[in-house]
């Protein structure tokens, strides 16, 4: 699979410690950004109910779901602590400040969808 | 040094008239420790015996001086420090003249005279004019900046000096002297401890001793000349050096004279009392006035004084009793301890440690461990302990050596402790199980353990807090905390759970008090500021520790912190509430429940035009609109701001609902304007955040239809005022509300519950409600500081008032301004993807 780099937005768009969302026809993407300006991309749906991960609070490289306190790191997408259960991830990099979202995985879980 | 003396007399007459004449007057001269503690003794066991006046010339209330060092370093304030506060004088009818120094005794007239020229008689007068600082008479020594370290203006005047964070000088390596040079440097300063002596404290340590603890000073960064016989400071009008004999110049900007004491018998002598060093007693504490009692450092017994706390303290026993007659009572000194309150090293001395050729030592020495114990026996009784490093041992070795226990049996083994004195195996109770009830835990206040466990298990205590409140053992020092916590586990077992070293969480090992304390000694202004210094374990916190942190920082630093919006949760970031569906809901303030046409016509017109779902009337009388999408927020708060509503605080931990009834505006059975008063509170508080939610209610009269005493804070009104309860719970836990007490007017209830919520706000901890912090801290505690104290209660509602200033911005308003905007807005908007092939 080719990666596809699409620019969604600058890094100074996304708060450190903080995330904002890629909306997409299908479900949000949450773009968390940590205090030492590592940038990645999880499907925005906590794996226990659903919740919100964009609007946890961002530690290390991890986010605390805001619904239930589901820790799920960053770089793998994974539940952590005593929690099971995994969300998506996407790649990510910054280019000259700029946030390239590599979309072919969202043309292949569209693909996995259909 | 001259300095403002606030001059004020507490009078409060609660004895009927006729009643003063009728009860002998007692004067005290001198408001420390000494006469506090005889004064506490002599009002326990007789109320009513004495017409009491104390004389101050501190303007301050009784406070515990051995605190000064902890209040130097930042680890306690002054309010936690004082032993009597305002509050106790009015209770007792106590008349106190603070700031009033006494000039003279006609012992003829049997009179006492202020410098500001109050006159009073006695029948019985009791000394206790302390010590005085010895001041070098050296050049230089009436420069600006040189001070001596004896009472709370000194400590003052040194954290001032401290905020140059220049270079200070502290003359005597003694026990203050290095207390004061520990407090100094954890202010910041650059310090050295000059000493005229080969070792540190060798009044209290032996030179092996005095050479560990010189090492453990020098390894918190102070440097510590021996050996130095200070020559002259120098400077214009400000100190600038101090010179030593051997030609050494010290610059320093500070310099803190700790060369000892002497004790204050100027005024006995000029009344013609009997003096010598100090005030010549009987051990019936008498002097050579038989109307005249003298107590504590001012004071001479068989050509010995007294420095330490737990003499005083037996003297003053002595006081009481012969205050209510009993003769018999007499002071016989006893061996007394030494500790060192400097956090992290620990040392205990006692007795006699000289050598001699009648005396053996058992002596122990672990180098790397910083470890050395030594014993000194006379015909196989111990002489003398030092003991540093290790400490844990103490309270049994003083226990031997006061009873004067022959130790031959188990001489083998006796330096390594009690657990090896019997068969005991290596149990970290062991120590402590092994001392027999009679002996002492608590030296400050002579407390033994039988009395500790007989406390905690008749009265059911469960912590250290309680054990202070109920024996005061460790409520002075502190030494002994370590013992004391070791008694409630050995006497719990597995209930005892030291709610102290329970950590915030695992980024840290420290409570959230420490961190408290630590935020505002350290002058810590940030989150990185605070896990930097407190060495946090992780790069930037937890989702448990960062809310919190956020919290105390807003509470420390009204004005000053900048919020960190990235460390709040959700809810209070976007100021609504999530909800399972990731949408919000919203609930505008109506204040004591009141709204009107308007308010409500501009509500149904924002359900209809944001397709708002549900609406539904909440518990505490406002209306919930819920299930609004995330990006229509801030549309929403406009419409509602344009009706004149604001946020209601329903997602914070901040003050939430007032809820009332109608009162007296329409209710026939109403006292009070309850709704009133109700508006008047949630206007006042709004904004304001707090450790959890804060939910009150005001009833105008007894039935309660607003349910006030079940909330956090709820008021109850009646005839005559208001009755202000509080710690009440209807959530988790169901608890009725504790009554604080009752006032007269709105005004005055509007105080006491700003005074509450400011005491919960600093005191709390983060997510702790009111009724759990009452639990823990205990309503009596809170009352006297709230309620009966009225200067507390004033100074707290100040601190209430001035954080207001910067709280009362509504968030909604903020954010239709465009503050956050990018909360509400995605980062793009992604048109939909071919699929891939």
């Amino acid at each position: 699979m080719t990666s596809e780099w699409l620019d969604v937005g600058a890094l100074e768009d996304v708060p450190r410690r903080g995330a904002r969302v890629v909306r997409t026809k299908e479900g949000c993407i949450a773009v968390f950004r940590t205090a030492d300006d590592r940038i990645f991309a999880l499907n925005d749906r906590c794996p226990h109910k659903g919740g919100p991960l964009s609007q946890g609070i961002v530690h290390g490289t991890a986010v605390t779901c805001p619904l239930h306190n589901w820790v799920i790191s960053l770089e793998t997408g994974a539940a952590l602590g005593a929690d099971q259960g995994e969300v998506r991830k996407y790649a990510m990099r910054v280019e000259g400040g700029r946030l390239l979202l590599d979309v072919s995985q969202l043309r292949h879980a569209h693909a996995e969808v259909a | 040094m001259t300095r403002a003396r606030e001059l004020t007399a507490v009078r409060t007459d609660v004895a009927g008239p006729g009643d003063d004449a009728a009860r002998p007057r007692l004067v005290v001269i001198g408001n420390g420790m000494a006469p506090g503690r005889a004064l506490e003794k002599l009002i326990e066991a007789a109320p009513e015996a004495y017409d009491i006046t104390i004389f101050n010339a501190e303007p301050r209330v009784n406070y515990d001086r051995i605190m000064l060092s902890p209040v130097l370093s930042g680890e306690k304030t002054f309010e936690e420090i004082i032993i009597h506060g305002d509050g106790w004088y009015v209770k007792h009818g106590v008349t106190l003249y603070k700031g009033h120094k006494v000039v003279a005794i006609d012992r003829a007239r049997k009179t006492v005279t202020s410098a500001h020229g109050v006159t009073v008689g006695y029948d019985k007068l009791l000394i206790a004019t302390g010590s005085v600082p010895v001041v070098l008479p050296i050049p230089g020594h009436t420069l600006a900046g040189v001070l001596t370290y004896r009472d709370l203006d000194d400590v003052e005047a040194m954290l001032l000096a401290a905020k140059s964070r220049g270079r200070a000088v502290v003359i005597g390596g003694g026990l203050l002297g290095l207390e004061a040079a520990v407090g100094l440097k954890e202010q910041g300063m650059d310090v050295t401890v000059v000493h005229l002596m080969p070792t540190l404290m060798e009044r209290q340590l032996d030179q092996p001793a005095g050479h560990l603890l010189q090492q453990a000073i020098e390894a918190r960064g102070i440097t510590v000349l021996t050996k130095a016989n200070t020559k002259a400071i120098l400077g214009g009008k400000k100190v600038e050096a101090v010179e030593l004999a051997d030609g050494t110049r010290l610059p320093a900007e500070l310099v803190v004279m700790a060369v000892g004491i002497r004790p204050n018998a100027e005024l006995a002598k000029a009344a013609g009392l009997q003096v010598k060093r100090g005030i010549v007693v009987a051990p019936t504490m008498h002097t050579s006035d038989p109307e005249i009692l003298a107590v504590g450092e001012c004071v001479e017994i068989d050509g010995q004084v007294f420095g330490l706390v737990a003499p005083l303290y037996e003297m003053a026993g002595v006081v009481a009793a012969q205050l209510l007659g009993q003769s018999e009572a007499k002071f016989a000194p006893t061996a007394v301890a030494t500790k060192l309150k400097v956090t992290g090293i620990n040392l205990f001395s006692a007795g006699d440690f000289a050598d001699g050729k009648d005396r053996d030592e058992i002596v122990l020495r672990d180098a790397r461990r910083g470890i050395y114990k030594r014993l000194v026996l006379k015909d196989n009784r111990l002489l003398g302990i030092v003991l540093y490093g290790d400490t844990a041992d103490s309270a049994w070795f003083f226990d031997l050596l006061r009873k004067g226990t022959d130790i031959t049996e188990m001489r083998d083994t006796l330096i390594f402790g009690p657990s090896f004195a019997g068969e005991g195996a290596r149990d970290p109770l062991a120590a402590v199980a092994a001392l027999p009830d009679e002996a002492e835990i608590c030296g400050c206040n002579g407390i033994c353990k039988g009395r500790i466990i007989a406390a905690i298990t008749s009265q059911g205590l469960q912590s250290l807090d309680d054990v202070r409140a109920h024996t005061k053992a460790s409520g002075s020092c502190g030494s002994c905390t370590g013992l004391v916590e070791q008694l409630l586990r050995m006497t719990l077992g597995d209930a005892y759970n030291p709610a102290a070293v329970q950590p915030m969480c695992g980024c840290t090992h420290l409570g959230h008090d420490d961190v408290r304390r630590l935020i505002v000694a350290k002058a810590l202004k940030c989150i990185p500021a605070v896990m930097q210094a407190l060495e946090w374990k992780t790069s930037c916190g937890c989702a448990k520790c960062r809310p919190a942190l956020n919290y105390y920082l807003l509470a420390s630093w009204p004005g000053e912190y900048e919020d960190d919006s990235q460390s709040r949760f959700i809810n209070e970031r976007v100021h609504a509430n999530i909800q399972k569906d990731g949408t919000y809901s919203v609930v505008p303030r109506m204040w004591g429940g009141l709204t009107s046409a308007k308010e409500l016509r501009a509500i149904a017109d924002v359900v209809d035009k944001f397709k708002i779902p549900t609406v539904k009337v909440t518990g505490g009388q406002r209306i919930d609109l819920l299930g609004v999408k995330k990006e229509d927020l801030p549309a929403v708060w406009a419409d509602l701001n344009a009706a004149g509503m604001i946020s209601g605080a329903a997602y914070g931990k901040a003050l939430r609902t007032v809820k009332t009834c109608v009162g007296s505006e329409w209710c026939r059975f109403g006292t009070q304007d309850s709704t009133g008063l109700g508006v008047k509170i949630e206007k006042f508080m709004w904004g304001s955040w707090t450790p959890a939610k804060v939910k009150m209610a005001v009833s105008g009269c007894p039935r309660n239809c607003a349910e006030a005493t079940c909330k956090d804070v709820g008021v109850v009104c009646v005839e005559s005022g208001f009755d202000i309860h509080f710690a009440g719970a209807a959530g988790l836990d169901v608890k009725q509300t504790e009554l604080l007490g009752h006032v007269a007017t709105e005004d005055e209830a509007v105080e006491v519950i700003a005074a509450l919520v400011q005491l919960y706000r600093e005191q709390g901890r983060y997510l702790e409600r009111i009724y759990k912090w009452a639990r823990r801290v205990g309503v009596d505690v809170i009352r006297a500081q709230v309620f009966d104290d009225k200067d507390r209660r004033r100074k707290l509602y100040e601190r209430f008032v001035y954080s207001q200033k910067f709280s009362q911005v509504d968030p909604w308003a903020e954010r239709v301004a465009g503050k956050d905007l990018h909360e509400f807005r995605p980062l793009v908007e992604m048109p939909r993807l071919e699929a891939a092939e």
